[in-house]
């Protein structure tokens, strides 16, 4: 089978933009993304889109139709918080089995503000705060609180990602935020669900991002120059674990798709340059360096103590400034990770370049529960 | 008009609180008895092996322990905080969350691992209907 490999990458800055349309948004992405890889709507044999909020309306299409209607097939994908990778790795498969030689993924989402979960829905009564809170802030405090539990991680620990990952995107002009959050504004800002701050709760922004993705064949006709080759490309859903259903288990599926994404690749974590990870909570960054193999169980706590998973560190996480201060637009997200690996894979990072970045791994979670792993690899 | 909807007793605030003719409401799991996962509520096969027609159901325990929990300051608009939302193991299998009363919230008084009781009582809350509901707490156990 050919390997496949990303030509050209891009995302919109991260934001709010409540006058525009999601097609709107995402044609951005997708245009950004063809002269990226100096190519033309009319060179895609096929587009993969992954958005969340309006997966009943025809996202891609609506896409096509701003950017041009070549009459290409279209699929639309709605995963959770794995909606972008998803798109991403059905576009990947495409190429993967020889059917396509080039083709576009994009991921676009428009948020609006406030609480994601908890909605209820169900017969009687609303049971948000009557049985507990499912909401999403309170879900990933508990997971925290497991890890706490078993490995005495403290709640200045879990605030210290939230200082990292602010501190990171006032290098990343693409995120929603470029402030300085130190440890005592992390900590004193107000508590949404005990240890997560809002600081430590991922920013609701609008925002797109899109990658063209190509065959080995039509990869070197093109140029690998700036390419970068997708090593691995898992998608997982959550086996049963005990608690599960009162406590959706992002631990075990992601370990699940770590697993096999190195096998795929055929490299340990120990070789990967920058990771991008999904911080959609600070007490979420904490778990997934274990559950990608980053340290060994028990840790992660020492980890970011240490700064090893800052910019400079043994293997820098969320330099984009992650879904904490960069945003998290569902649909946009896993993409926008794309976007990330192979800026530093390419070496046009800027200020936030990793030297050398050779591997690179994104990783997204969706509760439901879909978990999403690509690794990367620098070609040229 | 609430009235003449609403009947007779509360009804269970989630299908696997089970309120008898007579004696005392209790939790509902379902047991496989292949792999004997426990789950709240039915289904078609086990979620962990798969098998067929091998769920029981069975009564919960209303003793447990604390698992893990989150204190919650921010919720939607009309639902009182701050409060506990607690995931508690119960003894014999079943795990459930739920809110946790009678401590403060507070992280230096809530211990995890802290024996936990399931109690009952009506909540707080009607349905547009008038209907009252039974619902479940946890609370600390000595």
């Amino acid at each position: 089978m050919t390997d496949v490999f990303v030509l050209g990458v891009d995302m919109i800055k991260f934001g709010r933009f409540p006058e525009q349309t999601v097609p709107e948004l995402g044609a951005k992405a997708a245009l950004m993304a063809l002269d990226d890889a100096g190519l033309k709507i009319q060179d895609m044999e096929a587009l993969y889109c992954g958005n969340l909020y309006q997966a009943n309306a025809m996202v891609g299409q609506r896409v096509l139709q701003e950017i041009g209607q070549t009459g290409i097939p279209v699929v639309n994908c709605a995963n959770a918080c794995a909606t972008g990778a998803t798109a991403f790795r059905e576009a990947w498969m495409a190429i993967k089995a020889g059917i396509y030689d080039l083709v576009i993924a994009v991921g676009v989402e428009q948020m609006g503000k406030g609480l994601l979960g908890g909605g209820g829905g169900g017969r009687g009564i609303p049971k948000e705060g009557l049985l507990g809170s499912g909401t999403m802030p309170t879900v990933f405090a508990e997971a925290g609180m497991e890890h706490s539990r078993k490995y005495g991680t403290t709640f200045e620990q879990f605030a210290k990602v939230s200082v990292k990952n602010h501190h990171h995107s006032t290098l990343n002009p693409k995120a929603m935020y470029q402030i300085e959050t130190p440890l005592e504004m992390v900590m004193n800002a107000e508590m949404i669900s005990y240890p997560n701050t809002k600081l430590m709760c991922s920013v609701n922004v609008d925002g797109s991002a899109a990658a063209v993705l190509a065959s080995e064949r039509k990869a070197k006709q093109l140029g690998l120059k700036r390419a970068v080759r997708v090593k691995a490309s898992v998608l997982t859903s959550d086996p049963w674990t005990d608690r599960d259903l009162v406590m959706p288990d992002v631990n075990t599926c992601t370990r699940l798709a770590a697993k096999k994404a190195y096998e795929m690749a055929g490299i340990g974590p120990e070789e990967l340059s920058l990771v991008e990870l999904h911080d959609c909570f600070a007490t979420a960054e904490i778990l997934h360096y274990e559950n990608l193999g980053l340290c060994k169980d028990g840790e992660a706590g020492r980890m970011i103590d240490q700064g090893q998973t800052a910019l400079g560190g043994k293997i820098p996480v969320n330099v984009s400034g992650g879904l904490l201060s960069k945003g998290h637009p569902l649909g946009a997200t896993g993409i926008a990770n794309i976007y990330e690996v192979s800026t530093h894979l390419r070496g046009e990072a800027g200020k936030r370049q990793v030297p050398n970045a050779r591997f690179g791994l994104t990783h997204v979670i969706g509760l439901g529960s879909a978990c999403a792993v690509h690794v990367l690899e620098k070609v040229a | 008009m609430a009235e003449q909807g609403a009947a007779k007793g509360p009804l269970p605030v989630v299908d696997f609180l089970k309120i008898p003719d007579r004696g005392e409401p209790y939790l509902e799991g379902h047991r496989c008895q292949k792999c004997k996962a426990v789950f709240l509520g039915r289904r078609e096969a086990c979620s962990k092996c798969g098998t067929r027609g091998a769920l029981e159901a069975v009564r919960l325990s209303n003793k447990g322990e604390l698992y893990v929990y989150s204190i919650v300051h921010r919720s939607f608009p009309g639902i009182e905080v701050p409060y506990v939302s607690a995931v508690v193991d119960l003894e014999g299998g079943g795990t459930v969350k739920g809110n946790l009363i009678g401590i403060d919230p507070d992280p230096a008084k809530i211990k995890m691992g802290m024996p936990i009781e399931v109690i009952y009582k009506k909540a707080p809350r009607k349905d547009a209907e008038g209907n009252e509901y039974l619902t479940y707490y946890f609370q600390p156990r000595s």
